[in-house]
């Protein structure tokens, strides 16, 4: 997986927990909390899609990576590409 | 001192067959039932009543996917009567509103939909929502409508049962004339069809109707009924101190004549006529009231087999024979059981009476239960009467909770 895939996969998250945004134009250096209506229960419905969606666990003393688009794939593709492959 | 006079200046509402009071009454006139078949969650078919109000006219798609139900419908209620009423948000002192909600029950939905959510995950709990806690307290669907109305005055349900819908109208006019708040949101709300364990429940309890034809399903008072339609739904009215109404040229649906609520203490799901003619009794005295002097009572009856043989039981001693001016009708058998919302829906499809003069009737009866023949009874036809001066609207709930409310045709 690609950084820019990683970013994908969390948009699509954010598409689900945020869905009167428009998301065309999110700038990927700048804090989601910046740019889009999210609060920290959204930010728990990121955490849990992860969790739900691809297995991904995100501790809390690791709840800053996810501050903005960037922050996530530099945090998360890592994570992605060590998950097993699915059979 | 003379209490404070209460009035009922507003109406925002949801049932299954209308989602304005104008569209209600129309199809309660027009015989027009609401009563569909549902895919409910390890059950699969069941008959409901299903409301289709466009819950995005008052709330974003954001609120709708963390908000529940409850919450939705008393928010889509609530704006409604404000509209209803012309009140703006902007020139009411927010914390001198009150929104006072009546609920059967709240949480269910939200508790079974995560435990099914965490079934797919081998039941981990660590998939369970962090919205579970807001979602369930008993105040969400109070909390929800003050959050999106900004007020901040005092916002919470009141549990009642099935008689949960008289009780927030009746709250509301006590804390108004307490002066606790000068402006009230209240009624009732269900969201009760998005819960299998209610269905289950009077399933177990053999209490679930059952029919062929969804909308000839509710049947109060016929021979072949055979339990309840549940049903979601809410209605919430404002209402205000008559000086305050007058203060802003209001127009006033109803003034609240009287009330009374009391307690069976005899049983968890049985009714008691006893303590219900009670009820009825108590509430006529508060308004100054002979039981010749009602025009309309609504009924409570629910389509059970013995539930109805005994409020009718209950009407007959309270109205006897006397009260040819006294006509009875009932709600549900085109709605079904909207379970908290049920008294002040049922209140709402009757005030249009105050101008149209026509009852509406009670659906669904091909074969009179005698033991439910009351003198009275509007049956399958609406019925043009001379006079409609007062409404009397029974709701009743387990563990023996009994309301009453009455309403009277406003007169300066």
């Amino acid at each position: 997986m690609t950084k820019d895939d990683c970013k994908k996969l969390v948009l699509d998250i954010i598409a689900d927990i945020a869905p009167d945004e428009d998301l065309t134009n999110v700038r990927p250096d700048v804090r989601l909390r910046d740019q889009l209506q999210l609060d920290s229960m959204d930010f728990l419905d990121i955490v849990m899609e992860l969790r739900k969606r691809h297995g991904i666990e995100v501790p809390e003393a690791d709840y800053l990576q996810l501050a903005s688009l960037d922050s996530c794939a530099e945090y998360l593709t890592p994570k992605f590409n060590a998950l097993p492959a699915r059979g | 001192m003379q209490p404070s006079r209460i009035v009922i200046t507003g109406v925002g509402l949801t049932a299954p067959n209308g989602n304005s009071l104008a569209e209600f009454r129309r199809h309660l006139l027009t015989g027009v039932a609401g009563i569909k078949r549902i895919d409910v969650r390890y059950m699969g078919s069941q008959l409901a009543g299903v409301c289709h109000y466009d819950a995005l006219r008052y709330q974003t798609r954001k609120e709708l996917r963390v908000g529940t139900r409850a919450g939705s419908i008393s928010i889509y209620c609530a704006r409604e009567a404000l509209a209803d009423t012309g009140v703006s948000l902007e020139t009411l002192p927010k914390d001198r509103v009150g929104i006072y909600i009546g609920c059967t029950e709240h949480g269910n939905v939200e508790t079974e939909n995560e435990v099914y959510n965490i079934s797919k995950f081998n039941y981990d709990t660590k998939f369970w929502s962090h919205y579970h806690n807001p979602r369930t307290v008993a105040n969400n669907a109070a909390g929800e409508t003050s959050l999106n109305l900004g007020t901040t005055g005092p916002a919470y349900t009141i549990g009642a049962a099935c008689a949960a819908g008289n009780m927030g109208l009746i709250h509301a006019s006590q804390m108004l004339r307490l002066g606790e708040v000068d402006f009230a949101l209240c009624g009732g709300v269900s969201e009760s069809i998005h819960t299998f364990g209610i269905f289950a429940g009077f399933k177990s309890q053999n209490a679930l109707a059952m029919h062929a034809e969804p909308a000839r399903a509710s049947r109060p008072f016929d021979r072949a009924r055979n339990g309840i339609v549940i049903s979601e739904g809410g209605c919430l009215y404002t209402l205000e101190r008559l000086e305050d109404a007058r203060a802003r040229g209001a127009r006033i649906y109803a003034e609240i004549a009287g009330y009374h609520v009391n307690s069976d203490a005899s049983d968890y799901v049985l009714p008691n006529p006893q303590r219900q003619a009670e009820c009825v009794r108590a509430a006529l005295a508060r308004a100054g009231l002979a039981p010749a002097g009602i025009h309309i009572v609504n009924t409570h009856a629910t389509a059970t087999p013995l539930g109805d043989i005994q409020e009718c039981e209950a009407i007959r001693a309270v109205f006897g024979e006397g009260c040819p001016d006294t006509h009875i009708n009932n709600t549900k058998s085109f709605i079904g059981h909207t379970m908290g919302a049920a008294g002040a829906l049922e209140l709402a499809g009757n005030l249009p009476s105050f101008d149209d003069l026509t009852v509406h009737p009670t659906i669904n009866v091909d074969d009179l239960d005698p033991q439910c023949a009351l003198p009275g009874l509007v049956l399958n036809q609406p019925r043009p009467v001379a006079r409609v001066d007062t409404i009397l609207n029974n709701s009743f709930g387990m563990l023996g909770i009994n309301s009453t409310l009455i309403v009277r045709r406003f007169v300066p």
